[in-house]
């Protein structure tokens, strides 16, 4: 519309010090090096610190799968879900129905909590992604409000008190109760999912995921189905977050339909956002920030969601890449 | 009651509600028609303008206008414009800077332009009901086998109006006949010398004038007004839009009337219940976007072009 000028690039303080950051980092030997006291670090910590610290670390890592589950979709595919705290509720319920209604071993709950998260990515996935992404935006809200009237009015799920009593799980003959054991659980569970996310990144779907991100007709033209990899990209996250759901479930042994409010939707949305779609170092730190954030900040309480929304504001106007934006979304776009 | 007396009040109830899911649906269609924007922050502006018609009304209800409903059209008019210009405002300063940025950014905004909305609200509520005092009597008679209310008929009849207004002004007037050709094409509007801010700018005040107009209404039809009161009729005007044809604005209308005299009958219907109404409007939206995604009155058209 207007006359497009070529842009000349200029890096704010920040960005230089995140690109001596980067170039510290690059160094193969220093990252690993990094990399691994911070896991013997992280390893060692949970035998030095409070249990509160072990909580919050428990949760922080916790909002770390669920956050790179949702960068799946959002950061990976550029799809909008605002929902997402409704598949964790679907993988939170199936695994508490089969624990605590039948008695079912945690560990064979998991392949359930699975299914239903494909069935439920399918159901809400596929007759929305036929049409325009950003339907997809306001069919999950819709859907993550549905899942909430659902299980309070549904017998089968304890309605509004919820479902107490959900077993704790045995692993290798140690019943898994202490906050430390879950600690391990949830920090194993991030290493996988970092894991995973970034052999999807590089993988051809990963690739083709960007691509329609990018540009929708362009990667259509190529051959790619724009539909089903869409979809793929929908239902991937979705089992992401069902997993974090289940084991969400037996951290807490009892879940209520408040646990999954829209709000949580939103935090996790905000931490993929703030820091950096697409990005799994920055999806990591934006999971970190919005852990940490509420917690050194209770009394301002009621203000967060205003807070939270000013944040997401400033961030897409000044600043939508992120504080640790992907290098190629960062080079395409103009 | 008989079951033909069932039928024809729920026939009119459905009609009523109906009528103000249009309303908020017109806003949502034509935002959606000119820079393609799903705005989450709509229904939020729907429920901004039910509180501020109720402090507009408290304050006639204290001077002495004798007449009840004149106090209620002064407030309705009140709140349409001030939610207009704050319709405008949020455009200006949130959407207006992001319409060349990638689709993602513009959607996260309008969920943030939602959410303080929405927040600020329950904050100032304290997140409780607030009686919407109308000094109406609620003294009902029959035509025929339907029981009504003056406030009920009168109610439908404003909001017929007001669609009858909104259809004549995109129809005849010249800023309608912009915004029905920046909905075609953004870029060639601009050569051909409209003004497109302006033009996006006057959609957004007439959208939350109308949005502003349905919480009013809804206001003095239920009686209460609160913070909550915009999310589901949010989604239920998107489900209008898609069902009449999104960006067509007779489309949100009847896919409003059409909603609104489903969802009345569906309550009817054994194990619906009004606990389910929400999820069946939902379940009924996901049909639509299965068999019938260019709603009644769009046509079938690729989005490539």
């Amino acid at each position: 519309m207007e006359q497009i000028k070529p842009k000349k690039i200029t890096l704010n303080p920040f960005e230089k010090v995140v690109e001596k950051l980067y170039e510290l980092f690059d160094n193969n030997v220093l990252r690993y090096s990094v990399l691994i006291t911070m896991t013997a670090f992280l390893v060692y910590l949970p035998r030095a610190s409070s249990l509160f610290t072990q909580e919050i670390m428990t949760n922080m890592f916790f909002y770390v799968v669920v956050c790179l589950g949702l960068n799946i979709i959002v950061g990976f595919a550029g799809l909008l879900h605002l929902g997402y705290a409704a598949f964790f509720a679907v993988g939170a319920y199936v695994t508490g129905i089969m624990s605590a209604t039948y008695g079912i071993n945690f560990w064979l709950t998991l392949p359930f909590s699975i299914v239903a998260a494909i069935i439920a990515g399918l159901a809400i996935g596929a007759p929305t992604l036929r049409l325009r992404g950003d339907y997809l935006a306001i069919v999950t809200l819709g859907f993550g409000e549905i899942i909430r009237i659902t299980v309070r009015n549904v017998g089968i799920t304890g309605g509004a008190v919820g479902l107490i009593g959900i077993e704790r799980p045995v692993f290798f003959g140690i019943v898994l109760n202490q906050i430390s054991h879950f600690y391990y659980m949830f920090f194993i569970l991030s290493i996988i999912a970092i894991f995973v996310s970034y052999r999807l990144y590089d993988s051809r779907l990963g690739r083709a995921w960007q691509y329609i991100r990018e540009d929708e007709d362009a990667a259509a033209a190529m051959g790619i189905n724009v539909v089903t990899t869409r979809l793929s990209a929908f239902i991937i996250g979705s089992c992401f977050g069902a997993l974090a759901g289940s084991f969400f479930a037996v951290k807490m042994t009892a879940i209520s339909p408040d646990s999954f409010m829209f709000i949580h939707s939103i935090m996790i949305l905000l931490a993929v956002v703030l820091g950096g779609m697409g990005k799994i170092p920055g999806v990591v730190l934006g999971a970190i920030i919005v852990t940490i954030f509420p917690e050194i900040s209770r009394d301002i309480g009621q203000y967060r969601l205003i807070i939270f929304a000013v944040i997401l504001l400033v961030l897409m106007i000044y600043r939508p890449q992120g504080l640790w934006p992907d290098r190629q979304f960062q080079s395409t776009k103009k | 009651m008989t079951l033909w007396e069932i039928f024809l009040q729920q026939l009119f109830n459905g009609l009523l509600i109906g009528s103000f899911y249009g309303l908020v649906a017109i806003g949502y269609s034509m935002v959606y028609g000119i820079i393609k924007l799903l705005n989450f922050a709509h229904a939020d502006i729907y429920m901004g303008g039910a509180f501020v018609g109720l402090i507009a009304l408290s304050f006639f209800a204290d001077s002495a206008i004798g007449n009840a409903w004149l106090g209620i059209v002064l407030s309705l008019l009140i709140s349409m414009f001030l939610i207009g210009i704050l319709g405008v405002l949020i455009q200006r300063v949130a959407y207006r800077p992001m319409l060349k940025a990638p689709r993602l950014s513009i959607l996260i905004t309008a969920l943030a332009v939602s959410m303080l909305l929405y927040n600020t609200v329950m904050l100032l509520t304290h997140g409780q009901f607030r009686p919407f005092r109308t000094g109406l009597t609620h003294d009902s008679f029959f035509v025929g086998a339907l029981r009504l209310t003056e406030t009920r008929v009168v109610l439908l009849v404003a909001a017929i109006l007001l669609m009858f207004i909104l259809h004549q002004f995109v129809t005849r007037s010249m800023y309608g006949k912009a915004m029905r050709a920046i909905s075609l094409d953004r870029d060639t509007c601009q050569l051909m010398g409209i003004n497109v801010y302006k033009i996006v700018a006057i959609t957004f005040f007439v959208g939350s004038a109308l949005a502003a107009a349905a919480g009013v209404m809804a206001g003095v039809f239920y009686g209460t007004v609160h913070f909550y009161m915009g999310f589901f009729i949010g989604l239920k005007a998107f489900t209008a839009a898609v069902i009449g044809g999104i960006g067509i604005l007779p489309g949100a209308m009847l896919g409003g009337l059409l909603l609104g005299l489903l969802e009345s009958f569906a309550t009817q219907i054994p194990f619906i219940g009004s606990v389910w109404q929400n999820v069946f409007s939902f379940v009924f939206l996901i049909l639509f976007l299965i068999f019938k995604p260019t709603g009644i009155l769009g046509r079938a058209e690729s989005e490539r072009m």
